[in-house]
């Protein structure tokens, strides 16, 4: 057991939701709400930020309870916690809520509805790490959301809530702005743009000090665990891969929108859950646009946890789950989405800069007008020259994705680079690409 | 030996060290601009030649200008102390001049330590000090052609002209190449 | 001790001196970036590998300890 008191008294009795337990349509909830639904913040009375660097007990309880990242990497955050907190000096801790995902809306809905889960889970974090400094980072575009969260920081502020002040900063809304290292850099004065490891965040982060950056989600659970407990968290979910998560279901689907699923939920669970496919499937595109198209029918009983995923080819990513009818054509999707992350490199890498044009030249062309029976070699030639050879994932990303969809969709690739489009080419786009007006076309 | 002091055995050593310097430096700068210019890379000329070269001769330069340094205060026709190869307005003689040959001589020293220990320093402090490069190489030709006592010999005047036009031409080659290129 | 080689891609402008001085572990791709064959350096080659780093004009190529942190993770 731990030293921290337990709201066991609030201990939600249905298995789900958790997180979206208060979500509210109209409005986000109060600080007021929030306390009464899931009691009040388990901090330890006598917490002293200067004195105590090491309560092993919050980091000791978010280890036993499982809790991965769920911004996609699924990294142990008992684990981060630990590395950050055994460092010498003052720590930072950051709040990753720059939603890059354009298909993924769980960080907006939880930032948008919940957001006292998210602030508790900072200032928990805080505590465990020993940080004299935190921030939530969330994109700058969004002038609705971050009035929004400036007053919940301030409601908490009047109550002293939190005792390490919370910050929120905007970031420029490019995709690889919202990858860890680039909110490091940003945050300690540079721009958006990833950075060269070693060292990593843990090591050096922001202004140089060792950095704790987790998913707006993970720190949302982080709230809950030091509530209600590991045991109950792992309630839910799998040995393996415990709890409860956010997933984002797009696409051919009867009720789009963000589900909170047990860790483990088979595919087709999660596309019933959002009101069944609105058409046959033909696939379904799991973890985002770096995750991996599988075949609906392969797809539909894979669980939904990092393991099972990855063995298949795929990957859990930020949980997103996108269903591609029979009448699209997935070769289109790739190489549109492939387009847009080609238009989000930061520009500082060669074989990313070039690499990524050439790769979605290529996929346009083979998806709209045909590759004269070359196509696909140029790309298999293409892919080793683009991956693991950036400073970040982006590159990464996107070569996963051609990779599973020329995996996937072998035989439509082999038609295609044949005899041209197909019709499904015509089809109106389904993966969700951000408008121009919401992109940000400079750095500063 | 008090005429080897007096007479013009080191004077002529002091122009003669001070030419060949002049030289060396604007071809270490020359292969410093090309370096960035990413030119040739063939395999008559690979690039690592070309920084390689300027490495070299940018070594070789503080070699000759430690003789040029050297035979200048030896020299007794005038007294000029070691001082002003390093301090500006330590010397009476000729002192705008000479003043800037110790300058060019301080930003040299400065640019040679830093790039021996450019692993330490990091690339972008590095960079930062090497800029200096353009602005020790003209002030080094300013102090020849002012201090210099053969300014009045047409073919090193003519010298001296040739590598400013050298030096300016590729460096335009460069700079323009790359605003044309934009932003890298 | 084993080294091996790693390259900084964003420091790295595809001055390509590095694929001149060691061919044997260094090739270019298309857009002039180096590509590295086996990341350990085998000792017939570490003198060529330390000039190579060293020729390198933004410092993008590293020479390091081979049991050190794994890459891209």
């Amino acid at each position: 057991m731990t030293s921290i008191t337990l709201s066991a008294y609030r201990a939600p009795e249905l298995r789900l939701p958790r997180l979206l337990a208060g979500v509210s349509y109209y409005h986000p909830t109060a600080l007021a709400e929030h306390e009464e639904l899931y009691g009040p913040l388990p901090l330890p009375a006598s917490h002293d930020n200067t004195g105590r660097r090491w309560p092993e007990s919050l980091i000791d309880l978010v280890e036993r309870s499982g809790l991965t990242g769920r911004g996609g990497a699924g990294f142990p955050t008992g684990k981060k916690m630990r590395s950050v907190a055994a460092r010498e000096g003052k720590t930072v801790v950051v709040a990753n809520g720059a939603e890059g995902e354009p298909a993924s809306c769980k960080d907006r809905l939880l930032l948008t509805r919940a957001p006292h889960l998210i602030l508790d889970g900072i200032t928990l974090a805080a505590y465990a790490v020993g940080a004299d400094e935190a921030h939530l980072v969330v994109h700058a575009q969004e002038a609705d959301l971050m009035a929004s969260l400036d007053d919940a920081i301030a409601d908490r502020e009047a109550l002293g809530v939190d005792p390490v002040p919370i910050q929120l900063t905007g970031i420029p809304a490019r995709y690889v702005s919202s990858e860890q290292s680039s909110i490091v850099q940003y945050l300690s004065g540079g721009p958006a743009k990833p950075t060269f490891s070693p060292p990593r965040p843990h090591e050096r982060g922001v202004k140089g000090r060792p950095t704790l950056v987790n998913n707006v989600e993970t720190l949302a659970h982080l709230a809950l665990i030091a509530r209600y407990g590991d045991d109950w968290f792992r309630g839910v979910g799998t040995p393996s891969d415990p709890g409860s998560a956010l997933v984002t279901v797009g696409g051919a689907v009867a009720r789009p929108g963000v589900y909170e699923i047990e860790m483990g939920t088979p595919i087709g669970q999660v596309v019933m859950m959002a009101g069944g496919p609105s058409e046959r499937l033909q696939a379904l595109l799991v973890g985002g646009y770096f995750g991996a198209w599988l075949p609906a029918e392969f797809a539909w009983p894979v669980p939904m946890a990092h393991a099972d995923l990855r063995a298949v080819g795929g990957a859990m990513g930020a949980g997103m789950v996108i269903a591609l009818p029979v009448t699209a054509c997935a070769l289109a999707e790739t190489a549109r989405v492939v387009s847009y992350l080609a238009e989000e490199t930061a520009v500082q890498c060669g074989p990313c800069m070039f690499g990524l044009p050439a790769l979605a030249d290529t996929l346009i062309e083979l998806a709209y007008q045909g590759g004269w029976g070359r196509a696909i070699k140029a790309i298999a030639t293409l892919v080793p020259l683009i991956e693991k050879r950036g400073a970040c994932r982006h590159p990464d990303g996107a070569t996963q994705l051609v990779r599973s969809a020329l995996t996937a969709f072998a035989a439509d690739a082999r038609w295609h680079d044949r005899h041209g489009p197909c019709h499904g080419v015509g089809r109106a786009p389904l993966l969700p690409i951000p408008s121009d007006e919401e992109r940000e076309w400079d750095w500063t | 030996m008090s005429a080897f002091l007096h007479g013009p055995a080191l004077w002529y050593a002091t122009r003669a060290t001070g030419l060949v310097t002049m030289l060396l430096l604007t071809a270490a700068v020359l292969l410093g601009v090309l370096t960035t210019g990413r030119f040739a890379g063939t395999s008559n000329w690979p690039r690592f030649l070309t920084v390689g070269l300027h490495r070299n001769l940018s070594l070789l330069v503080l070699v000759f200008l430690a003789l040029h340094v050297g035979t200048t205060v030896v020299d007794q026709f005038v007294s000029i102390p070691l001082a002003a190869a390093f301090i500006p307005f330590a010397s009476s003689y000729k002192a705008v001049w000479l003043s800037l040959g110790a300058v060019a001589l301080d930003l040299l020293i400065a640019l040679v330590a830093t790039s021996l220990i450019r692993n330490r320093l990091g690339l972008r402090t590095w960079r930062w000090v090497h800029w200096a490069a353009y602005i020790c190489w003209p002030v080094a030709l300013a102090h020849g052609l002012g201090a210099g006592t053969d300014r009045g010999t047409l073919w090193v005047f003519v010298l001296t002209i040739a590598c400013a036009a050298v030096v300016t031409g590729v460096a335009t080659w460069r700079f323009v190449g790359a605003a044309r290129a934009g932003a890298r | 001790m084993t080294y091996r080689l790693r390259v900084n891609p964003i420091a790295c402008t595809a001055h390509g001196m590095c694929a001149e001085l060691l061919p044997e572990l260094i090739e270019l791709d298309p857009w002039g970036y180096p590509i590295l064959a086996s990341p350990t350096v085998p000792a017939s080659v570490m003198d060529h590998a330390r000039r190579a780093v060293d020729a390198c004009p933004t410092m993008a190529l590293l020479l390091e300890d081979a049991t050190g942190p794994p890459l891209l993770s």
